[in-house]
């Protein structure tokens, strides 16, 4: 199986212009609300018309501009999970299921049988869905789909309608039902601790254009563009310049750091982790440490610091609780380690 | 002894024009929801018989269904006369009362989620069976309220009425009609027996609705335990 992409659409404010093929994986398109990503899904599904450009699925054109093909959604055999389940509200478990299944007679039962079994559905059949928890109604949702028997699954921000506390149940179960669903996935989401868990590929969606495709371990140690880093969850990102080949100046930090990668030559700016400081004083890239705010975290210390005296923007350090009490704020040192640097090209 | 006959002409015309302005009530508000261009002309196409006097739209009716005009001929030439015949009384309650049908409607439709409709479309659901199983079951309660309406503004009809269907007792003269011949006539106990009969309706219908729709919410849930219940009858 495999699907592959490439259409342009016009959203008002910014062009839609999205290209990428996927098979049988998990591919996921992570970026901030509002950069297109639903849409995507929408124009993949036939719910929304591109303006142009190709989306083909196997064999099967869904849609070609050119040639003037658009089958409707009803032909595309797309599983599509909205963020709020869609679910029939005027029917019960049962009668959502079954309403999808093409089949009857006993080949009807069978898959209403196997479905409710496979999402472990059984005592709600009869209950309508504004009777059900959010992760049954999901289960209801994925049931209802997979009778459908699509060819491809794409799943919109599936825990965003979650409490928070469900939601780790939910995407165990998520997990579980996508290691034996031998199918292309296409997962949207703008968590990137949820993409990198359940996805393989990962492209990174910036205002309508996809920015980079990469392997999840890729994107998350080298994400090569802004819109990637910011994604990825990196808090310490200034505009930089290259000085010389393992050198560059990071101008909102006031630092010259050494690095371990090459330097490129339009290097437009640097990245940093948070969690990566290092409490030592080296010869490379270090400084002493003016702190100008502390903040308790959850389970963790952010500290807001910059070099000593030179009054730039703050960077953001993370770290233990238990290893705060034993810093000594007072003649503070810290080491950026050279081969933890990200650098960007745009 | 009372003719009962204007109650009778009343009701039969109100039941009948309010379900053929069920069907084109709730397709003219299907349409406009789904359409993307004029949408505004066909809204005010739909709408004008609402704001329209209904001596204008009886004028109009008369234009379009009397013995000049092209309708009118054909009806002739298979031995119907619509002016004056009770099937005008019904046209006429059809006219003006399809607009608040198909506004109530449009209501609805525009309330629904259209996720629903897409993931239906996504599900393999024919169009067909998305607007009789996922769309009006959904949009029910709404569609009700139109109904309920249509029914009323069908009952009371007179200015569109008296000018094509004319006010022949028996045969076209409704309790409206009749009202205004009893006034003419100076019989004001007949005025009063018929004003009367039609404000007992008319307070009946409105308590309904309101019972409707504060209930809605209840109602909706006694049925779907019932019919829970008696699945779980069927199981035992």
């Amino acid at each position: 199986m495999s699907l592959f992409v490439d259409i342009k659409k016009s959203l008002g404010d910014f062009e839609l212009n999205i290209k990428f093929e996927t098979c049988d994986e998990v591919f996921a398109l992570l970026g901030a609300s509002g950069c297109g990503k639903s849409m995507t899904l929408k124009c993949i599904a036939g719910i929304e018309k591109p303006d142009s450009g190709v989306i083909r699925l196997n064999e099967t054109i869904l849609f070609d501009s050119e040639k003037n093909i658009n089958l409707p959604p009803q032909k595309r055999h797309i599983g599509y999970l909205f963020q709020n389940y869609a679910l029939f509200p005027n029917m019960t478990v049962r009668e959502n299921i079954e309403f999808v299944i093409q089949t009857t007679g006993a080949a009807k039962m069978d898959m209403l049988a196997t479905q409710v079994q496979r999402f472990q559905l059984a005592g709600l059949e009869d209950l309508y869905p504004a009777q059900l928890s959010g992760g049954q109604q999901q289960r209801t949702a994925f049931a209802r789909i997979l009778a459908s028997q699509p060819e491809v699954l794409m799943l919109d921000e599936p825990f965003s309608a979650l409490d928070s506390y469900l939601k780790w149940q939910v995407e165990q179960e998520l997990r579980v039902l996508l290691k034996t669903y031998q199918r292309p996935v296409l997962f949207v989401s703008h968590d990137r601790d949820e993409v990198f868990r359940l996805s393989q590929r990962i492209a990174v969606l910036a205002q309508g254009n996809i920015d980079v495709i990469h392997s999840k371990h890729e994107l998350f140690d080298s994400p090569e563009t802004l819109a990637a880093t910011l994604i990825t969850g990196c808090k310490n990102i200034s505009m930089a310049k290259k000085i010389d080949s393992h050198t560059l100046y990071a101008q909102e930090w006031g630092l010259e750091l050494q690095v371990d990668d090459m330097v490129p030559t339009d290097l437009c700016y640097v990245g940093f982790r948070a969690h990566f400081f290092e409490i030592v004083q080296s010869s490379k890239n270090s400084f002493a440490v003016e702190i100008v705010d502390v903040v308790e975290d959850t389970f963790s210390m952010l500290v807001m610091i910059r070099p000593q005296g030179s009054g730039v923007k703050p960077l953001r350090w993370e770290l233990g609780k238990e290893l705060w009490q034993r810093v000594s704020p007072v003649n503070l040192f810290l080491t950026i380690p050279e081969d933890k640097i990200i650098l960007m090209k745009k | 002894m009372t003719d009962w006959s204007p109650l009778i002409i009343s009701l039969k015309t109100a039941f009948l024009s309010t379900f053929i302005t069920f069907f084109f009530g709730v397709y003219a508000a299907f349409l406009v929801v789904k359409v993307k261009r004029f949408q505004g002309l066909m809204d005010t196409i739909f709408t004008l018989p609402m704001v329209l006097p209904p001596t204008v739209v009886g004028f109009f009716l008369l234009l379009m269904f009397g013995k000049q005009s092209f309708i009118g001929q054909i009806l002739l030439s298979v031995g119907v006369n619509f002016v004056f015949s009770w099937e005008a009384t019904v046209v006429s309650a059809v006219v003006v009362s399809f607009p608040l049908m198909y506004r109530t409607t449009r209501g609805a439709f525009e309330q629904l989620n259209p996720d629903l409709i897409y993931a239906a479309r996504t599900l393999g659901i024919s169009e067909f069976k998305i607007f009789w199983r996922v769309i009006l079951p959904n949009t029910w309660y709404g569609i009700m309220a139109g109904l309920i309406l249509s029914f009323t503004r069908a009952l009371g009809e007179f200015g569109a009425t008296i000018m094509t269907a004319g006010n022949i007792p028996g045969l076209t003269q409704t309790m409206s009609t009749a009202i205004y011949s009893a006034v003419q006539a100076g019989d004001n106990a007949t005025a009063f027996f018929w004003v009367s009969i039609v404000c007992a309706i008319s307070f009946a219908v409105i308590i309904m609705m309101n019972y409707w729709m504060n209930h809605q919410q209840q109602f909706a849930e006694f049925i779907s335990k019932r019919k829970r219940g008696a699945q779980n009858v069927a199981v035992r």
